[in-house]
C-alpha cells in the first residue's frame, strides 16, 4: 500500500511551532522595552542591571502563579480565587513563622493552604459540577474570608528569617545577581515546560483542555485529572504567597486583590486559550514581564497609575486580537 | 441560459490551492450533484458561493449579474442559502427563531412572536413535518429533527438557489424520501439546487446534471443518467478503485473474546445479547436513535448500564461498573460515531491523538519519549495510509477523511483486541473509505474482533461475517449475513416482520 506522507506540505516539527507562537508575546515585550527605553530618555536607566533586577524581583509573584494559572487554563479551566489564595498563603506562611516553626515549615504550611484551596476547587467543580468560573468565584470570596479570620483582620508582622530574602533586589550572597525567588521563578517555569511537553500528564493536561469527552473516551480519567491540575495549580499560588508574605515582610489577608487579573492577562498575552488546549509557560512569562516592565516604565515616567492600568487593559485585549488573526491566516 | 455561472473560480489557503478553475453552470429547476472526494474543494466553492470565502480570482454571474456576496446574509437576500453538513443551529433557541434567524417577524422593532411561529409551522407542514412544534427548543430535538429544521431554514428564506452539503448524512430512509420529495417540489417552483452527497445512489434519484471535482478542478461534466458508477469514481480519484472492499477470508469456531449478556441502559437500549470472536466482523445494523451507539458506548462504559454482564476475554464483569480507562485496559478501544466532538482532540497533534490511548508505547515512568512517539506516529501515518504534513500537524488542518484514518490509527496503535466501531466511515470519501476498510479488514485478519456500526447496508454487506439488527433498543439474533439480504435487515430494523 501507497504512503500519502504529503511532501508539498512544509514539514514543521513541533518546537518550530512553539517557537512561532512565542514570537507575537516576545515582539509585544521588545516593543514595550523600546518604547520606554525611548520615552523615558536614558536607556541605559530603563535598562540598567538594578532596574532589571527590580522589574524581575516585581515580576515574580505574579509570575509563580501564572505557571499555575497556564496548567489550568489549558486545561479549559479558570481559577479566580488565585489572588484570595495568595493572601491566604501569605498569612498562614507569617502565623506559622509566628508560632515559633522553623521557616521552612512555614513556607511548606503556605505551599500546602494554597494546594488545599485547589483541592477544594477541584472537588467542588468535578464532584459538584459547577463550572470553573462560578466555582472560583465563590471561593474568591470563602478564602479570603478565611485569610481574614485567621488573621483577625489585621497583617500579621513577622520577625526576620531567610523568608525574607526570598524576593529581594539584592540578593546576598550578590553572586547569584538575582533574588534566590527569581531564580526559583525561572526553574519552575523550565521545569513545567518540560512536564507539559515531555510527560503524560502534560500530555493529558492539553488532552482534557481540547477535548473533554475524547479524552475520556480514550481511557483519561477526567474528574481526577482535574481535581490534580487544580491542586498543582494552588501549590503555584501557595508559593507566591509565601513570596508575597517575604515581599511586604508581613501575612497581609487584603493583599493582591484583582491578582487574578494580572496572573490571567499574563497567560493570555502568552498564547493561553481560554476555550482550552493552547498556552505556553514560556509566553505566560514573556507576558508577565510585559506587564512588569509596562508597569515599571509608566513609573518611571511619572505617570499615574490609571494610565498603567488602561495601557494593560488595552494590550491584553489587542494580545488576543492578534492571536485571531493570526488563526485566520494559517 | 444558466442562472448561476461559475468561471475559472480560484482560492488559495496560504500556500495550499483550495481551488483551481471551476467552471459550473446551473439552470432553473436543476438539481445538480456536485461529486469529489473529501479536500477535493466541494465544501470550499460551497462557501465561495454563499460569501463565507472570497475567490482569489474567476467570475460569478448570477441571473446575468456579476455575483459577489460579502457575507451569508448578503448570500441569502440575493436567493442562495447553504443548508450546513456540520449543524449550525443555536441549541438553546426554539424550533421557529432558528428556522427564522435573520430574517424574523418585527412589529415596531418588538419580536412578533406569533407570526413567527405561524410562518414556522407553515413550513414545517410544508415539509410534513407538523410533529415539530415551533415553540420547542432546538436541544430537545434528535439530530435528525435538527437536519430537518436546518433545510426549513433555507427554505424558509424563499432562495432561488439552495446549496446542500451532504444533507442526508444524519437523515433516516423515510426523513431522506421526504427530502427528496420536497427537492423535487422546489424544483417544480423553479429553484435550483446544488447537491453534495458521498452517495452516488442518491445522486442518480435526485440529481440531473453532475459536475466532478478532484483536487480543485472540475474534471467532468454532464447528464447523471448517461454515465456509469465506475466513471464517476475514476475521475474522482483519477484512478479506477477496484475493489473498495477488501477480500476476506472466513474463519469460523474461533474463540469468543466479547460476550454482552442482558445489557440494557434505558431508555435507548433495552436489551442486549451479542457474543464476538477473534477474527470476525460483527456487524451492526438499525435505524439511527435505535440504540446501537448507546449499547457500544454501554459495553465501554461512557453510558451508565442498568444492568447486564460484560465478558472480556473471559473475564466477567457487571456492566454497571467500570471506566472508560478499565475497558480500555482490558483490550477494548473505542470510535466514536462523532469524531469531532468525541473522537478526537483536533487542536493536538496528529502523534498525541494516535498515541494518548498507549502512551506506554512511548514513555517510561510518566515522561514520554518523543522522538519514540513521532516514530509510532510515523509508523501509523504510513500504515493506515494518512495524508498529513507530519506527526506534529495538528488535527484540524486535515481533512474529514484523514481525521478518521487518525481516529482508526489510534485503535491499531492501542493493540486494542476488540474494536467497537461506531460509524467509522460516516462522511468520508471513496478513497479513505476504502483505506479505512483495508485497516479493519487487517485487524481482524490479524485475530482481533471488531463489532462494527454502519447505517451503510453496502458496507455491512461488503464487511461482515456475521450482522445483527438494533430495532427500538433490542439486538436481534446475531446471523451469518449470508443469511440476511438488505430488504430483511431493513424489516427488522424497522420491527415490521
Amino acid at each position: 500500500m501507497d504512503t500519502h506522507i504529503s511532501t508539498s506540505a512544509k514539514t514543521i516539527s513541533g518546537i518550530m511551532r512553539t517557537w512561532i507562537t512565542l514570537l507575537g508575546p516576545f515582539l509585544g515585550l521588545a516593543l514595550v522595552i523600546l518604547a520606554f527605553s525611548i520615552l523615558t530618555g536614558s536607556p541605559e536607566k530603563y535598562l540598567s542591571p538594578f532596574n532589571i533586577r527590580v522589574v524581575l524581583s516585581q515580576t515574580v509573584i505574579v509570575a509563580v502563579s501564572a505557571i499555575g494559572m497556564t496548567i489550568i487554563i489549558i486545561s479549559g479551566g479558570i481559577d479566580l480565587s488565585v489572588g484570595s489564595t495568595i493572601a491566604l498563603s501569605s498569612v498562614v506562611t507569617a502565623l506559622t513563622v509566628n508560632a515559633g516553626f522553623e521557616p521552612v515549615v512555614a513556607v511548606f504550611a503556605g505551599i500546602m493552604a494554597g494546594a488545599i484551596v485547589g483541592l477544594a476547587n477541584g472537588f467542588v467543580i468535578t464532584g459538584l459540577r459547577v463550572v470553573p468560573f462560578i466555582a472560583t468565584l465563590g471561593m474568591l470570596g470563602v478564602v479570603r474570608g478565611v485569610a481574614k479570620w485567621l488573621a483577625d483582620q489585621q497583617p500579621v508582622n513577622v520577625s526576620q528569617t531567610w523568608i525574607n530574602d526570598l524576593v529581594v533586589t539584592f540578593p546576598n550572597p550578590p553572586w547569584l545577581l538575582l533574588a534566590p525567588g527569581v531564580w526559583i521563578a525561572i526553574f519552575l517555569a523550565v521545569l513545567m515546560v518540560v512536564v507539559l511537553r515531555n510527560t503524560i500528564f502534560g500530555r493529558r493536561v492539553f488532552a482534557i483542555g481540547s477535548n473533554e469527552e475524547a479524552a475520556r473516551a480514550c481511557g483519561i480519567p477526567t474528574k481526577r485529572l482535574r481535581i490534580w491540575i487544580y491542586s498543582l495549580g494552588g501549590l503555584f499560588f501557595g508559593l507566591s504567597g509565601v513570596m508575597q508574605m517575604s515581599r511586604l515582610r508581613q501575612g497581609d489577608p487584603t493583599v493582591a486583590a484583582g491578582a487574578e487579573l494580572d496572573i490571567i492577562a499574563a497567560v493570555v498575552i502568552g498564547g493561553g486559550s481560554l476555550s482550552g488546549g493552547q498556552g505556553a509557560i514560556l509566553g505566560t512569562m514573556i507576558g508577565a514581564m510585559i506587564m512588569a516592565f509596562l508597569r515599571n516604565g509608566c513609573q518611571q515616567m511619572g505617570w499615574p497609575n490609571y494610565v498603567q492600568e488602561i495601557i494593560i487593559g488595552a494590550i491584553i485585549v489587542a494580545a488576543v486580537a492578534v492571536d485571531q488573526l493570526r488563526q485566520r491566516r494559517t | 441560459m444558466p442562472i448561476l455561472q461559475l468561471r475559472e473560480i480560484v482560492k488559495h489557503f496560504g500556500p495550499t490551492v483550495a481551488l483551481d478553475g471551476i467552471d459550473l453552470d446551473l439552470h432553473e429547476g436543476e438539481v445538480h450533484a456536485l461529486i469529489g472526494e473529501n479536500g477535493a474543494g466541494k465544501s470550499t466553492l460551497m462557501n465561495i458561493l454563499h460569501g463565507a470565502f472570497r475567490p482569489d480570482g474567476g467570475s460569478m454571474e448570477l441571473g446575468r449579474m456579476p455575483y459577489s456576496p460579502v457575507d451569508s446574509l448578503d448570500a441569502r437576500r440575493c436567493g442562495i442559502s447553504l443548508i450546513h453538513q456540520e449543524l449550525m443551529l443555536a441549541p438553546h433557541l426554539s424550533v421557529a427563531e432558528n428556522i427564522l434567524m435573520g430574517i424574523e417577524n418585527f412589529r415596531f422593532g418588538w419580536f412578533d412572536k406569533k407570526a413567527l411561529h405561524k410562518r414556522a409551522r407553515s413550513v414545517l407542514e410544508n415539509f410534513d413535518h407538523p410533529d415539530i412544534r415551533p415553540e420547542a427548543t432546538i436541544g430537545e430535538l434528535s439530530i435528525a429533527a435538527q437536519q430537518v429544521i436546518e433545510i426549513c431554514r433555507a427554505v424558509a428564506s424563499n432562495s432561488r438557489i439552495l446549496l446542500m452539503d451532504e444533507p442526508t448524512s444524519s437523515l433516516q430512509r423515510h426523513d431522506v424520501e421526504r427530502l427528496f420529495g420536497l427537492i423535487r417540489s422546489l424544483k417544480a417552483d423553479g429553484a435550483s439546487i446544488i447537491y453534495i452527497s458521498h452517495f452516488l445512489e442518491e445522486i442518480r434519484e435526485i440529481a440531473d446534471n453532475f459536475t466532478v471535482l478532484r483536487d480543485g478542478k472540475s474534471v467532468a461534466q454532464g447528464k447523471i443518467g448517461e454515465v456509469s458508477d465506475q466513471f464517476l469514481v475514476s475521475h474522482m480519484v483519477g484512478r479506477t478503485v477496484k475493489n473498495l472492499f477488501p477480500k476476506r477470508t472466513i474463519n469460523e469456531e474461533r474463540e469468543t473474546v466479547l460476550k454482552v449478556k442482558d445489557l440494557s441502559s434505558p431508555p435507548a437500549l433495552r436489551s442486549a445479547n451479542l457474543e464476538l470472536r477473534r477474527g470476525e466482523i460483527l456487524g451492526i445494523a438499525g435505524l439511527m436513535g435505535s440504540g446501537r451507539s448507546d449499547m457500544v458506548r454501554a459495553i465501554f462504559r461512557l453510558v451508565d448500564a442498568a444492568s447486564g454482564t460484560v465478558t472480556v476475554r473471559g473475564n466477567e464483569s457487571q456492566a454497571t461498573c467500570g471506566t472508560p480507562a478499565s475497558r480500555i485496559s482490558q483490550g477494548i478501544g473505542y470510535l466514536s460515531e462523532d469524531r469531532k466532538r468525541e473522537g478526537l482532540a483536533l487542536s493536538l497533534s496528529v502523534a498525541d491523538n494516535i498515541t494518548i490511548t498507549r502512551w506506554s508505547s512511548c514513555s517510561r515512568f510518566g515522561w514520554l519519549d518523543l522522538s519514540k512517539q513521532r516514530r509510532r506516529s510515523e509508523e501509523m501515518i504510513a500504515q493506515v495510509g494518512i495524508k498529513a504534513a507530519g506527526p506534529a500537524q495538528p488535527l484540524k488542518e486535515l481533512s474529514g477523511g484523514n481525521q478518521q484514518k487518525v481516529a482508526v490509527a489510534r485503535l491499531i496503535h492501542q493493540n486494542a483486541e476488540v474494536l467497537l466501531l461506531d460509524e467509522p466511515t460516516r462522511g468520508i470519501d471513496i478513497v479513505s473509505k476504502a483505506q479505512v476498510y483495508e485497516a479493519i479488514a487487517r485487524c481482524a485478519a490479524g485475530g482481533k474482533a471488531v463489532l462494527m456500526i454502519s447505517s451503510y447496508l453496502p458496507e455491512l454487506f461488503g464487511m461482515c461475517d456475521r450482522l445483527a439488527v438494533m430495532s427500538r433498543g433490542r439486538l436481534s439474533r446475531t446471523r451469518k449475513i449470508s443469511e440476511w439480504t438488505p430488504e430483511s435487515v431493513l424489516q427488522e430494523a424497522i420491527g415490521s416482520n
